[in-house]
């Protein structure tokens, strides 16, 4: 049921936005701690909120940057778009927002898939593209990122799968909800290869996301302060009548309920990728 | 009739008009116009459930007389010695599971379970469980596999429970783990969605080699209600969404996800509980045989395949890299 949270009718899927803008301007203010920085110091920081430490949300393209070997990132799958599948519409029709997404993204649908190496070592390397429909999960995504594992499995290489998604996209109804099965049986296969998953957690990791092949990570890393859970605050705060906690369902939180294996500062995230793929590379 | 949804009513009136002409003193005097009557409740019958809607179908699917899991369960199998807990935190009241004879063969049976009075759905969580249930569920699968039996799951909740404790506990774990060790489990899986097929929460008992549908059972992503409250901000243009969502048997068996619609006695399966089991009972039977002459790697096959198959996608034809 709480895949999505609850927010303004025009908006479609997934977790509340508090992107800080880092387009723009020279200073901007931290969502989490709501200081006032100076951009170059975050974009220095890599995108990491000098003062809170805070991982601002990033495009894929960007997370693949920081992660593969410099000119090693080689696409797959990019051909893949949106059917529409159920003729659907809200306020607006479902193709159309896929189109927005694709024009204000640049990207096919929410997640870049493709080969690459970090520190070295070979990798299938998939990222999500939060912008895109709150990097929802409908037909495409699923079919990416099971090819995408179809592929390490032929290649006989490790997946790393770095998630930013509010949950299923409803706009594909229950083809969305099966794109969970399907990744998890993909995953059960790469298991059964002797292949490991390494599944990394930004903010938010949310809804049908979490609960297929977000959780399902041999070693799981999350992001500091990520809002990561099966449903959203919104939701939980309305089922129980009573405002949440400060850090519930947050990367530390997950942390402490053994949930994750560890809590990584964006800086961290290649090298200490690097080191567990060596233990199985090993 | 205190429990007639609004597309019901007229139907039960007519009922209760026919049965009031019967109890009468002299009903032979009145056997013409029961005649005419009974033709009429007939032909209005046919006419309403041949054309229920996505919305209207949801209310069947939660409506409070519908048999649950455990009414399924008495009257499908020749005994059933329920087992508890997940062996890690507790027991969910919200699942339901054991050891059944089918036909005289073992199964394992799993399903969601809803209560009847205020008392039994507060006990029960309405259906929704929390990791424990799913885990109490893993577990004896597992058990079924272990021992080589057929699991059989019922599936009935409006979604798997969004709060603190469940959160706390790995809720999405617990779902995500029941999918991929269904994937990969060396037993048959026959699922039935009886009622409500809630998003994840339903799916986490749904991966079988078939998956059947009551035929006015409904299957979505998330609920109608939380779908229209995020696409126009207001719940109660449920019926909208449930239409657009396509939530309904015969929308999911054109979309692949299910593999065959169990029929419903006319008006519901809560109109007559023992016909329809004994429709279930013949669909069970079927989707069993189907599948007990396969080795375990053929039944593990033949699930992959069929989850890997669904979704739909354009693909441009031109190959790209670099
Ligand atoms: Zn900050």
């Amino acid at each position: 049921m709480a895949w999505f949270s609850r927010k303004k009718p025009e908006e479609t899927t997934a977790a509340p936005r508090r992107t800080a803008q880092v387009a723009e301007g020279l200073w901007i203010k931290c969502d989490s701690c709501k200081e006032i920085i100076y951009r170059a110091e975050v974009e220095r920081a890599g995108k990491v909120c000098p003062k809170c430490r805070y991982p601002f949300r990033i495009s894929a393209r960007e997370r693949i940057l920081t992660l593969a070997d410099t000119g090693t990132f080689e696409e797959h799958h990019a051909n893949l778009t949106s059917a529409d599948p159920l003729g659907f519409k809200d306020t607006k029709r479902y193709r159309d927002r896929v189109k927005a997404a694709q024009q204000k993204t640049g990207v096919g649908d929410a997640v870049v898939c493709g080969l690459a190496r970090i520190g070295g070592l070979p990798t299938v390397l998939c990222a999500f593209e939060f912008g895109f429909m709150g990097g929802s999960m409908g037909s495409v995504v699923g079919e990416k990122l099971t090819r995408s594992i179809e592929l390490a499995i032929a290649k006989h290489v490790p997946v790393v799968i770095v998630a930013a998604s509010g949950g299923a996209r409803m706009q594909e109804g229950i083809l969305s909800l099966m794109q969970m099965a399907k990744t998890a049986t993909a995953l059960e296969q790469l298991g059964r290869a002797g292949l490991p998953f390494l599944s990394v957690l930004t903010d938010p990791t949310t809804g049908g996301v979490t609960a297929s092949f977000a959780m399902l990570g041999d070693v799981i890393l999350a992001e500091p302060r990520a809002l990561i859970g099966f449903a959203g605050p919104r939701v939980i705060a309305e089922t129980i009548r009573q405002p949440l906690p400060d850090g519930f369902q947050r990367s530390e939180f997950q942390l402490e309920h053994g949930q994750v294996d560890m809590v990584v500062d964006r800086r961290d995230l290649k090298e200490t990728l690097r080191r567990i793929l060596v233990f199985f590379n090993e | 009739m205190p429990d007639g949804l609004d597309f019901e009513q007229p139907l039960l009136e007519l009922e209760a008009h026919i049965a009031a002409l019967r109890a009468l003193d002299d009903p032979l005097k009145h056997g013409d116009e029961i005649a005419k009557l009974e033709e009429r409740l007939q032909r209005q019958r046919q006419r309403t459930y041949a054309s229920l809607n996505a919305w209207q179908r949801t209310q069947l699917a939660r409506h409070p007389k519908r048999p649950h899991t455990r009414d399924f369960i008495k009257l499908l199998f020749d005994d059933f010695v329920e087992l508890h807990g997940d062996r890690v935190h507790g027991d969910d009241a919200a699942v339901v599971g054991g050891l059944a004879l089918f036909e005289g063969r073992g199964v394992v049976v799993v399903g969601h379970q809803k209560g009847r009075d205020t008392r039994e759905k507060i006990a029960r969580n309405f259906g929704m469980p929390h990791p424990e249930g799913y885990r109490k569920a893993l577990r004896l699968m597992q058990l079924g596999e272990k021992f080589g039996k057929p699991v059989v799951t019922f599936i009935d909740t409006p979604g798997a429970y969004p709060g603190p404790g469940a959160e706390e506990r790995g809720q999405s774990e617990a779902i995500a783990h029941n999918l991929r060790v269904m994937a990969g489990l060396a037993s048959p899986i026959v699922s039935v969605v009886t009622g409500e097929g809630g998003s994840g929460g339903a799916l986490a008992l749904g991966m079988g080699n078939r998956v059947l549908m009551l035929e006015y059972a409904v299957y979505s992503v998330i609920s109608p209600e939380g779908c229209a409250a995020i696409l126009w901000g207001d719940a109660a243009r449920a019926p909208e969404a449930a239409e657009g969502m396509r939530i309904t048997a015969p929308d999911l068996q054109r979309l692949g996800v299910i593999d065959g619609i169990v029929p419903e006695p006319v008006g519901g399966a809560h109109r007559d509980w023992d016909a329809a089991a004994g429709l279930l009972r013949g669909a069970l039977r079927q989707a069993l045989g189907d599948l007990a002459g396969m080795s375990a790697r053929h039944l593990v096959e033949d699930r992959q395949e069929k989850f890997r198959r669904l979704g739909a996608f354009e693909e441009e034809s031109r190959t790209r890299s670099g």
